[in-house]
């Protein structure tokens, strides 16, 4: 016990020293647009995939624009709590100009620090009440991110047809595993666009959904993955933030397709490709808009064409012969229009195809009532009314879309 | 021990003091305290190249550079102080309460259960005095469960308590799913946003003001009440032993279950004012662990209540000081936690050096007395 506490005091001394002898390094002023300052919270660190994106984005447009470090201002691990409303606020008095915020329970804490602070633009990634709240400092942003899972379900599609010529399975025996994290729209949307893609290419696939109910759960993933793949799934892909699927997708020699993430490294043998959402640009509009006195859009949905909606490199030694030229074929094609993910004539809503009636929840409501009529011109329209996905509906073909 | 001439003395050698001199033990305690700044300068030396004494302008910059960062500091220091004065009569009367942080989350939990159910329905002024009456009612409860198994079956009050801060948590946790709003958050969001029902409302347009009043009212309240009230005198004595209350005629288990009830009906408030005056929300991290520093508060302080609000505002400035250098450094906000938990770590250990003496072993000369 003494010398513990001999050892301490020992230590304390050697911290005073260094502390001491460290002479403060002049921090570099200056730069572009010197009042400038823009705030992010984020909800975790960079252990979380969902926000190493955003934080990663966040620093390449620091760099790509110049600005200090002093006018990036970074609140990390922040939850989604009142903590977040103080942390927008303490943003604020920094004399921030422009806060962004990542998640989705974020949004009432910004949506109350907006309404006070109307001088300061809140921006607030994946929510949904911008367009209805009437908060003019407010917005929301988004992506088509159903447009990047189509794609990879294309390249999912492709492997399953180079898996039955190979005779490993039959073509009846085409069925596809999805980890889910909670039954959402944004969910579901995801992976009905990723089932429609596949099915675009292999007409006979199905899938399954298992959901985790947690958006980070490694265990959780890894044991939903191998509960599909005993199931008899012969790909799976996932939308949860850890690399738990993956892993037993490496671990069963089974194909994997990842969201947000290169999973390269984690499954060099099974990876195939991921699709992710890039928020450079929704970041970079955002920082320029209010550093020339422009409005920010209410409610931003970045596509393949802003550059928002991407696919990861696609891993040859994995992906069917063909692959690349196909998914090039496709992006070309939903950029100009000339094919729709939700085509009402490529799928049905038990045994039906949608009709013009069809309602979707848009606006936000406390008994999430649809409202808002989605299918025109042979398409449902997704993330169009809204930049937050709403496509909530049993896709035949799929099952365990809605648990019990 | 003489005879033993080749024993060598140990190195250091601890010695019980006798009552310390106050400025003596003051000196210690300022000292613990820089030194506890000194290692967190050198904390964020390790992992940035930030200058350390940019770090203590930092924190004064974080507590008060602008008029909200000092109500803040005024608004955080009374909801700390409030439960550490909700912990005073039970550990005073050395019932170790740990779960003053379940009493306070279980009366945030019925604040805003008044909030959510009742918001739309009642007038403002009988919601706020039902929300208030159902947190009290509700702290009590979870206070007094375990004061009545210890005084029946005569169970161990501290696991018991701590127990019931788990249960507390996890019924947050069951509610929060009935109460998710927006679905798929997770999380209750903003209760009452556009009719700021059930909320204690702004006062000379300052909305923290209301509940620094409270607090200050139950501070002066709490005082009187250790210090002068006969049920006071009560506490001390049965703190001090039972045997003499007995005696002297005190009824024990009444005055057990009695302060606890107390407590349980301060943290209750406390519960209210983080609920329906401060976040508008709820989560189980609303308290966010300061039930267990406002024990430390309270030792600290001695008990007493105006001494804690010092202690109070010294623990909030550091803690919040500390978030401001993770901002500034773009620091996970944990950096503050480790931080805020150095600094704990000296000013426990101060009360050490207060109580006890270290001699070290002196030079030769001196080795042979």
């Amino acid at each position: 016990m003494k010398r513990i506490l001999a050892l301490l005091l020992a230590a304390v001394m050697v911290f005073a020293l260094a502390a001491c002898g460290e002479k403060g390094k002049e921090v570099d002023k200056g730069g572009v647009d010197e009042d400038f300052k823009v705030g992010f919270i984020f909800l975790h660190d960079e252990n979380s995939t969902y926000d190493k994106n955003f934080i990663d984005a966040a620093k390449a447009v620091q760099a790509e624009l110049g600005l200090t470090d002093e006018q990036v201002m970074f609140k990390i691990n922040i939850p989604e709590t009142a903590a977040c409303y103080e942390a927008a606020l303490e943003l604020v008095d920094a004399g921030c100009d422009v806060i962004f915020g990542d998640s989705f329970g974020f949004e009432s804490h910004l949506l109350k620090a907006a309404q006070e602070h109307p001088e300061v633009q809140f921006c607030h990634a994946t929510g949904t009440n911008a367009k209805t709240a009437g908060v003019a400092n407010y917005h929301n942003a988004f992506a088509s991110i159903y447009e990047g899972r189509y794609l990879a379900g294309i390249a999912a599609g492709m492997k399953l047809n180079e898996m039955i010529k190979e005779g490993k399975f039959t073509a009846e025996e085409a069925k596809m595993g999805y980890v889910g994290a909670f039954p959402y729209a944004e969910v579901i949307s995801g992976f009905s666009s990723f089932y429609l893609g596949a099915k675009s290419v292999c007409p006979t696939v199905t899938m399954e959904v298992k959901y985790t109910n947690s958006w980070f759960d490694i265990a959780k993933e890894k044991e939903a993955a191998q509960a599909l793949i005993q199931s008899g799934c012969k790909l799976i892909s996932q939308h949860a933030d850890s690399e738990g699927a993956p892993k037993a997708c490496e671990e069963n020699g089974i194909p994997n397709v990842a969201y947000n993430i290169n999973t390269a490294s984690i499954g060099p043998n099974t990876a195939l490709i991921s699709s992710k959402i890039s928020w450079e640009p929704y970041m970079k509009l955002m920082i320029e808009s209010v550093m020339n006195g422009k409005e920010i859009p209410v409610d931003y949905t970045g596509t393949l064409a802003t550059g928002s909606v991407q696919l990861t490199e696609l891993n040859t030694k994995v992906a069917a012969a063909g692959t690349q030229e196909a998914l090039d074929a496709a992006i070309e094609k939903l950029k100009n229009g000339e094919i729709h993910v939700f085509d009402t004539s490529a799928f049905t809503v038990g045994g039906k195809a949608l009709d013009e009636n069809t309602l979707a929840d848009v606006v936000p409501d406390a008994n999430y009532e649809a409202d808002t009529k989605v299918v025109s011109d042979g398409y449902y329209h997704e993330s169009e009314y809204r930049s937050a996905p709403y496509f909530f509906m049993q896709i035949d073909g799929i099952t365990g879309v809605i648990p019990e | 021990m003489n005879n033993v001439k080749k024993r060598k003395d140990p190195l250091v050698r601890i010695s019980k003091r006798d009552v310390p001199v106050w400025w003596k033990s003051l000196i210690i305690r300022v000292v613990a305290i820089a030194l506890a700044l000194v290692v967190c300068a050198g904390l964020i030396v390790l992992v940035s190249d930030y200058n350390p004494l940019e770090v203590f302008k930092t924190m004064i910059e974080g507590n008060f550079k602008t008029e909200r960062k000092i109500w803040n500091l005024v608004q955080n220091t009374a909801i700390l102080l409030c439960i550490s004065l909700a912990v005073t009569p039970a550990f005073k009367m050395k019932y170790w309460n740990l779960g003053a942080e379940g009493q306070a989350l279980i009366g945030a939990l019925s604040t805003a259960a008044g909030m959510i159910y009742l918001g739309d329905k009642l007038p403002q002024p009988v919601l706020i005095i039902v929300m208030f009456v159902m947190s009290v009612v509700s702290g009590m409860i979870w206070a007094v469960i375990p004061a009545i198994f210890k005084a029946k079956f005569n169970t161990n009050e501290s696991l018991f308590t701590l127990m019931m801060n788990y249960v507390a948590t996890q019924l947050v946790l069951f509610c929060i799913t009935f109460w998710e709003n927006p679905k798929g958050s997770n999380t209750v969001g903003i209760i009452n946003m556009t009719t700021e029902g059930g909320w204690l409302p702004a006062l000379f347009d300052q909305k923290y003001l209301v509940n620094i009043l409270i607090v200050t009212a139950i501070t002066v309240i709490m005082y009187i009440y250790l210090k002068y009230s006969k049920h006071g005198y009560e506490i001390s004595v049965v703190g001090e032993s039972e045997n003499t209350a007995r005696y002297i005629g005190i009824n024990v288990k009444k005055v057990i279950i009695r302060t606890v009830l107390v407590s349980g009906a301060v943290c209750g408030i406390t519960g209210f004012l983080l609920v329906s005056g401060t976040h508008h929300t709820i989560t189980a991290d609303t308290v966010g662990g300061q039930g267990f520093t406002a024990i430390m508060v309270s030792w600290l302080a001695k008990f007493n209540p105006f001494v804690m609000a010092g202690v109070s505002i010294l623990i909030t400035f550091l803690s919040r000081g500390a978030g401001e250098i993770a901002t500034i450094l773009r620091l996970n906000q944990s950096v503050a936690e480790i931080m805020t938990g150095i600094i704990l770590f000296f000013i426990i250990g101060s009360e050490f050096f207060i109580n006890y003496k270290v001699n070290f072993r002196s030079g030769k000369k001196e080795g042979n007395k």
